[in-house]
């Protein structure tokens, strides 16, 4: 039997709305209790750290893995020894690796290499589509029974609309839903940067906003066809948060997620060459931005994900239309994440909210929360304790930051993974 | 000719846009001493003297190649040409390695062209010769917008106040962007004459005007400026055909005659006769100045070489 007590932490509960000082207990990988004046148990680990945050685990619900297939870029031990650094005690793993996550053998491998980590819950997304080729839809039934938790072809857009319409329809036989990325291809065929002044500035072809919110109006349009579930990753335009809270009051399974990239940084960072700032979709203009904040905070948006794409620098090193898209993100999710509640344009609570609760509901997960009985997976952190982000000097493997140089205000001191301590 | 402030200030040339006013007239003043130089035949060898060139030039290029040569022989420079077979162009990884050979040869200046924008660049962080960009993919080309400024500058006697049309494919030019922010930088009014799919997006807010029909673009002009339609933006659908191209955005008598009537005529070359340009006009030796471009370029080079061996000189 195994107990840690932690002992005077604020308790930061998202799905309660708990705020408030106390003790927390954990038997055996589960929140046994928590609140003020617990019994403290003999022979108990006691974590003294009186003023720090301690909150539910994060999931992220989007990450991209170097394994199987890259793992020149990342290994799944990397990138969980990452996401303990960044507070996270679930990842969500994009299936287009090489080969593609279409067969329920590799969900399983991804599985079972995920367990052998020992500090995170590695959950596989299964294919979307045979190879993430965009053609045939995958076989989401063995998928999903052998584990996978959603459908998608991660970074490459569905671009079909008959395709994308019987993903949608076949994945209700199963309960479960298709993740876009929504960008038309055809359209972004070739670009580097955000369609504008700058890119134009730079000689680099664009790819215009269109380009995403006329996906975001096609799927909803087959969601609205089909009665499935689209969820939108990675949401970055004014005109495709619009859409999706329109469709969201509709009352259409209509759901969606952004990444801290395109709530913290606009196209500037691409200034001078930058090709760690260099992502998919590109950075865009300050007012898209500034809608991405608005919709986190009004609700639009359903969870913040890492969106993690790791890059090595012969991907980057190149000139810029060449070097490939992609930001490392996990060991940065919470603190960018809380510069804009330093920053005031969310509340700590619905900011967590983003990254545990909200998330843990749309995969109908059992952690995300600090309930008795739930999983002891738990971020303890320093919501002042400045740190600059320093490619170079992140955990893991992937360095490309485009965060790179950030001061931040927010650290993460130790993460527990069903009761253990796995990093901090 | 001696200046109280650097020209060049970070000890590279990668783009006109950044330079302010003084430092691009300073540049084509004494580029055009050495225009004057050039016509009397003198050259000033002892200036780059042990000086290492090297034209590196990863796309195909006679003429802006032959000019840098020329102008660092004038000055002399030992000048080495590399040229990266095309079939093997355009990888990163080249341009990587190339910075480390080119350290090691201890090379002084170093002209690269490049498919890729911003890979001049990104060569500047990794070599420590000082980078001249000869044109990366559709950026910029700023020893070109120099050669045209001060082409314009000699036959028109000022560049301010003047009305400059940049007609065709300003797309894909870098060219094109070069000229913008010169001539902007020196308050001349830039027109960008071409059908919307060859104008870049929010190009207006660069601080020219646009325009898709030549007779209003072209209305009151002094100077027009014909850019290469590259054969294969055909090919990529964005005009239909060279004929329709030719029939609305081609320079011919009748529509220079919508300018002013002394406005002269400039192409950056290789030119497509027939596509962007007719003969009888690119032949005009009452209109066209091409052949002077040619000249002001070497000029211009020479000029540029000597500021940044100015500073090469101070570093040592």
């Amino acid at each position: 039997m195994s107990e840690v007590f932690f002992a005077g932490v604020r308790l930061l509960d998202p799905a309660t709305g708990l705020d408030a000082t106390g003790d927390l207990l954990v038997r055996d990988g589960l929140i046994l209790d928590h609140g003020t004046g617990l019994g403290r148990p003999d022979g108990v680990e006691v974590i003294d750290a009186g003023g720090l945050c301690l909150a539910p685990g994060l999931i992220d619900l989007r990450a991209a893995i170097g394994e199987p297939g890259a793992e020149h870029r990342e290994t799944i031990a990397s990138a969980a020894f990452a996401a303990s650094a960044g507070g996270i005690t679930t990842l969500c793993a994009l299936p287009d690796t090489d080969p593609a996550l279409d067969d329920p053998a590799l969900v399983q491998f991804v599985l079972r290499r995920g367990e052998a980590t020992g500090c995170i819950t590695l959950l596989p997304y299964g294919a979307a589509t045979k190879h993430c080729e965009g053609k045939e839809i995958a076989e989401y039934g063995l998928l999903k029974a052998a584990g996978a938790i959603a459908f998608t072809d991660g970074r490459r857009a569905i671009g079909n609309a008959r395709t994308m319409r019987l993903a949608l329809s076949y994945a209700r036989a199963f309960g479960s839903f298709v993740v876009q990325h929504p960008e038309e291809p055809s359209l972004a065929a070739g670009g580097a940067a955000t369609e504008g002044e700058l890119a134009t500035r730079l000689g680099l072809p664009g790819i215009p906003a269109a380009a995403e919110s006329m996906l975001v109006q096609r799927d909803i349009a087959l969601a609205r066809l089909t009665g499935g579930h689209v969820h939108f990753a990675h949401v970055s335009t004014a005109a495709a948060l619009a859409l999706i809270r329109a469709a969201k009051a509709d009352g259409l399974a209509v759901t969606c997620d952004t990444a801290p990239p395109y709530f913290d940084l606009n196209e500037t960072a691409i200034g001078d060459w930058r090709s760690y700032a260099k992502l998919s979709p590109p950075l865009r203009p300050e007012a898209d931005r500034e809608a991405v904040v608005a919709a986190l905070a009004d609700g639009t948006i359903d969870a913040i994900a890492s969106d993690h794409q790791p890059r090595d620098a012969d991907d980057k090193r190149l000139p810029f239309a060449q070097a490939e898209a992609g930001g490392a993100g996990l060991a940065t999710l919470l603190g960018v994440t809380l510069a804009r509640v330093h920053g005031g344009d969310l509340p700590l609570l619905q900011a967590l909210a983003l990254l545990t609760a909200r998330p843990a509901a749309l995969l109908d997960l059992p952690g995300g929360r600090l309930a008795k009985g739930a999983p002891a997976d738990l971020v303890l952190f320093d919501l002042e304790r400045g740190w600059q982000v320093k490619a170079g000097q992140l955990p893991g493997k992937a360095q490309n930051s485009p965060f790179d140089g950030r001061a931040l205000e927010g650290r993460v001191v130790g993460t527990w993974k069903a009761g253990r301590r796995v990093f901090g | 000719m001696s200046f109280s402030f650097p020209i060049l200030p970070d000890g590279h040339l990668l783009a006109i846009e950044g330079l302010e006013p003084p430092h691009i007239g300073a540049l084509l003043d004494l580029a055009e001493s050495y225009a004057l130089l050039n016509r009397q035949g003198k050259t000033q060898r002892d200036l780059l003297k042990g000086r290492t060139l090297i034209n590196l030039f990863f796309e195909d290029s006679t003429r802006t190649r032959t000019s840098f040569e020329l102008a660092g022989k004038r000055l002399g420079a030992d000048v080495i040409n590399m040229s990266v077979s095309t079939s093997s162009v355009n990888k990163g990884e080249t341009l990587i390695d190339t910075a480390t050979t080119l350290n090691a040869m201890h090379c002084d200046l170093l002209v690269i062209r490049h498919a890729q924008s911003g890979a001049p660049a990104l060569l500047s962080q990794k070599v420590s010769a000082s980078v001249i960009n000869a044109g990366d993919g559709t950026h910029e080309h700023p020893t070109q917008a120099l050669l045209d400024a001060l082409t314009i500058r000699r036959r028109k006697g000022r560049l301010e106040g003047l009305t400059v049309a940049i007609c065709g494919d300003v797309l894909h030019s870098r060219v094109a962007r070069s000229n913008i922010h010169l001539l902007t930088a020196m308050n001349c009014r830039v027109r960008l004459i071409g059908p919307p799919t060859l104008i870049p997006a929010e190009a207006a807010r660069l601080g020219v005007e646009v325009f898709h029909d030549m007779k209003a673009g072209l209305a009151g002009a002094d100077v027009v400026m014909m850019l290469r339609l590259q054969r294969e933006r055909m090919t990529g659908g964005l005009v239909p055909s060279s004929r329709e191209f030719f029939r609305f955005y081609g320079l011919d008598a009748e529509k220079l005659a919508w300018a002013k009537p002394d406005a002269i005529v400039m192409h950056p070359g290789p030119m497509n006769r027939g596509i962007e340009i007719d003969s009888a006009i690119a032949d005009d030796p009452e209109r066209s100045v091409i052949g002077e471009q040619v000249e002001m370029g070497v000029a211009c080079r020479m000029a540029v070489l000597d500021v940044l061996a100015r500073d090469l000189r101070r570093n040592v």
